[in-house]
Formats: C-alpha cells, structure tokens, sequence
C-alpha cells in the first residue's frame, strides 16, 4: 500500500522521532515531501508512506496514538472546477505531472496521488481555481 | 456557390447543415471537398484565450443631484476606470489594476484581481461598487459618490475589444538562464518548455485565412451572448508568411469586436491573473463561417498539422524587439506536448482552452440550428493580403531629430 498524507502534529510532539518509529517498528518506506515544523505552533508535514497493507494500518494507528491528525492529501489540494477553463498553465509548471493535460480532449486532468503539495500550480493559475489548505 | 440570404433562409426553415470545425474536418476527408462545399452550409469555429485587448463600455445613468463623472476618477471594485469621456460613461480596460495593488514590486507580482475580474464579476450579475470624484460644475454640482452598481440598474453596458481572436500566434520559449513570468505564462530556462496560444484547427481567422466570409459586421459568439466585428483589430497585419493556400504562419490578422455585456456570461469572460505579468481576461469568441464555394470546404477543412507557428524566444528576443524564428511547428505537434526546437525535444503546454473552444463551436452549432442566430454578409472586408499593410514601431525620436527630418 502506498499513500499519500498529510500530518498535523500539536506542538508537543514535534520532539518525538516518530518517522523513526515508523520505518523501524512498522518497517514503512517514506518520503517526506514537505515539511512545516515550529516548536513554537502546530507543524505540518506531508509524507508518502509505503509498505504492507498490515504495517500501514499499524503505523497509522501508531501516528494517531501520539494525537497526531491524518489527512489523504485530496483534502488539502483541489481544483474548483466551476473556476477551471482547463487553460493549462498550471500544467506547465507542474513538475511530478499531477496536473497534466489528456491530449485528446486537451482538457487538465489532476492526480492527486502524484501532488507533492508545492503549491506553485496556486500561484500560477490565471483564475484563481487552484486551492490548498496547508497551514 | 451559396450566398449568405440563401443560407440564412435554411436557418430559417430548420434545413440547414451546421457542423462544428472539428466535424468538418472528418466530413471533409470522408466527402472530398467538392460534396462538403454541398452538404455543408456552416462551419461553427471557437476560441478562448486571454484577450488583453479587452474591456466594456457603460452608462452608469445620473445620480440626484448630478455627478459629471467624465473628466473626473472613477472606480469600480477599486479598480480604476476611464473616464474621459460624457458625465456617466465610463470605460474598464481589462488590465487595469488597483491603485494601491504592488503589481510587480514584489516580483513576480500576483495581480489578482483588475479589470477582467470587474468585467466577470457585473456579467455574472454582482454588484460592483462605483466610487467616483468629479470638479463640479453648475449642471452638475456633485463632487463624490459611492454606490453599487450591477447589470440591472445601468443603462447600456457593451463590450468593445479593440483587439480580440489573433489568427495565428507565437510559440513562447525561454533561452534566458532564469523563470520569466510572461503574458504566455511562466517559461522555463534554457529551452525547457514551450506554451502557445491558439485553438489552431478550431480558431475562427484561421479557418477563413483570406478574411472571404469574415468582414465588419460580421455576427458572432462573444462572451456567451452575441456580438460583431467592429471593425479590424488592432495589430491587423494580414502581410505574414503565409503557405500556398493563404493560411498564415504567424500573428496576421485580428477582430475588433462588440457586444451587449448584459447577455453575457462569466463561463466565457473569466477575469484572469498571470504572475509576475499583470490582470486580464480569458474572452470566448466563436464564428460562423458559411461554406459559400468549394475553397472554404477546403480551408475550413484543414486540421492542426497544416497550422503552424512560429517559435519565439522571450527571454531575449521578444523583449528586445528582435524579429527571429527559432523555428516552425504546427499544432497538432503542440497539441502532442512534444516539440522539436533547434534540434532539442521541447515538452508543450497550451494557456488558451481547447475544450472551451470545442464548447463554443457547438454552442453556435446549436444557436443556428435552432433558428436563433443567422449569417451576416460583411458590410466592408478586413483588409487583405494585398493591403500592404505594414506594422509600425514606437520609436524615440527628439525635437532636434523631427526638425531635421523637415529639413
């Protein structure tokens, strides 16, 4: 199973070595694609986790366990589709290709899973269809 | 031959045969040209872009007591408007910005909202407010007002682009070493993307390429309501390369159009930001083009990979007013996501909307089927090929080097 998530820890628990805990107890392949830690306020990290659908349930109820909030990453990032012209300007940008343009009906399609939550499809989208949440 | 009134009087009967561009490309390679120019009465073409080109006229109507707003300031939704003109008409340009907007200070600056924001805003029906500061006069003693204004409670309220629907345009490249934010979107460095502009096989000036059947006067989708070709747009250089048939290579000819605002809609007027560039507004046109003889089966027949552009770096080269080609493509190679420029694989990215093109054709596809819209024969051409036009440049000239071209 392989997943992408975002983290929202509470400002307590940003001192525990929870990735740690994760590929060593729960033997979870992961990939930190964006991090917002502060000792200071809540922090934000959005990881891809990989590994045995038994493992990746354990390891999520390891992360709850410490009152860490999980998220699927769809419910961050997403595209208003009543605002979309399906231009593709954010298209080009998009460097995983999450957003990427079916050549057939030339319309902006959005993969959710290959979003690594950069954000710059937001900033460049002429209409302003683009929406993330992260904080 | 078919004339106009013959095929108007189709419209009107329910007989007559309107297919969208895309179809008649496939009727076309099917029938021959010569049974296409016979069973087909129109070809409906679309496109929807960003126009900078764009902006509305509007009658605010007079306050009590009078405001004489003309030769004043005036604001709507904080974005200012022109207003050098009668006491309550008023003019938002698509690109206008707020006054108190950073534009590019911080760069790349966000734009996010200017004029083609006000524009889709009072289409799709929302109040706007109209803040406005005159002199005063004895006719029209009032110095300030601030109110709320919408499609509803203004008088005459149009569209008039003076230039919209490019025929053609250029395929946007950076050679540069950094990001640059353009008007065709944000390109890569060193050659590493490529973004163009244009509905190619859909796009109405390129499907009658010689101006035959598109003139002034000429009826036509705007915005989602009906509008004309004013007159030719600004920038109208029919003088281009152009391949055997007449179909241009490059920028070439463009439409100044009108339109009633109140009838449009903000599905096809959507107020746009590109970063780091400035506001703007995506415009949705779409044309009639009767298939009058054999020769516009022909030309409204072709399909993307007979369409080319002309590859332009603007990382330098546009900026710089240098005029050279990088190279040609066509766009059925653009619409692949892969080009080829000087030798090097090139990924291709669209910033004006096929599928919204695609949308417009069948939209006018359904009004003139159904009886509601009919064709218009030009009242004067667009000038043509042979018009020996020539585009000007703005250069700097001083007071010592006009007297000595007197002398």
């Amino acid at each position: 199973m392989k997943k992408r998530i975002i983290l929202r820890f509470k400002r307590n628990t940003v001192d525990k070595p929870i990735v740690y805990r994760l590929v060593k107890d729960y033997d979870l392949i992961f990939n930190i694609l964006r991090a917002n830690f502060s000792p200071r306020a809540d922090s934000m990290l959005v990881m891809e986790i990989e590994g045995m659908d038994e493992n990746f349930e354990k390891g999520i109820e390891y992360l709850k366990s410490w009152n860490i909030d999980i998220e699927p990453i769809e419910q961050d990032i997403n595209r208003n589709d009543s605002r979309c012209v399906h231009c593709g300007v954010c298209a080009s940008v998009c460097a995983p290709d999450a957003l990427y343009i079916d050549r057939k009906t030339m319309k902006v399609e959005f993969d959710y899973e290959r979003c690594v939550a950069c954000e710059l499809c937001v900033k460049v989208c002429p209409v302003n269809a683009m929406n993330v949440f992260f904080d | 031959m078919k004339t106009i009134e013959e095929i108007n009087e189709k419209i009107k009967n329910g007989k007559v045969v309107v297919v969208t561009a895309e179809e008649m490309i496939e009727i076309t390679k099917e029938k021959g040209t010569k049974k296409a120019s016979e069973y087909v009465d129109v070809v409906t073409t679309g496109t929807f872009g960003p126009m900078c080109s764009s902006g509305m006229f509007m009658n605010v109507g007079h306050s009590k007591p009078r405001i004489k707003i003309g030769g004043g300031k005036c604001y709507l939704n904080d974005v200012p408007a022109y207003c050098g003109l009668a006491a309550v008409d008023i003019y938002i340009g698509a690109t206008a910005t707020p006054d108190d907007d950073p534009r590019n200070t911080v760069y790349p600056g966000a734009f996010k909202y200017g004029g083609g924001h006000v524009i889709e805003d009072f289409v799709s029906g929302k109040n706007l407010t109209l803040v406005a500061t005159a002199y005063g006069t004895d006719c029209y003693p009032r110095k300030k007002i601030e109110t709320y204004i919408n499609k509803d409670n203004v008088n005459e309220a149009y569209l008039f682009n003076p230039r919209n629907d490019y025929q053609n345009y250029n395929v946007a490249v950076n050679l540069s070493n950094r990001v640059i934010h353009t008007y065709m979107g944000v390109l890569k460095p060193h050659l590493n993307s490529a973004n163009y502009c244009s509905a190619g096989q859909l796009s109405p000036l390129l499907k009658d390429p010689k101006y035959k059947t598109i003139g002034i006067g000429t009826r036509l989708f705007l915005g989602g309501g009906v509008g004309y070709v004013a007159w030719y747009g600004t920038q109208h250089n029919p003088v281009v390369p152009r391949s055997p048939d007449g179909i241009p290579r490059a920028g070439a000819g463009t439409l100044a159009v009108i339109g009633d605002a109140k009838k449009m809609n903000g599905n096809f007027l959507k107020g746009a930001s590109f970063i780091g560039y400035g506001a703007t507004i995506f415009v949705g046109i779409g044309v009639p083009i009767p298939v009058v003889d054999e020769e516009m089966a022909y030309l409204t027949s072709r399909g993307d990979e007979e369409y080319w552009a002309q590859v332009v770096d603007y990382g330098n080269d546009y900026p710089e007013r240098i005029p050279r080609s990088l190279g040609e493509v066509n766009y059925a190679q653009l619409k692949s996501g892969v080009i080829t420029v000087s030798g090097k694989e090139v990924p291709a990215f669209p910033i004006s909307s096929y599928s919204k093109a695609v949308e417009i054709c069948h939209i006018l596809k359904d009004w003139i089927s159904s009886g509601e819209f009919f064709l218009t024969n030009p009242v004067e051409p667009l000038p043509g090929i042979d018009s020996g036009i020539k585009m000007n440049t703005l250069d700097e000239r001083t007071l010592e080097g006009i007297y000595n071209e007197r002398k």
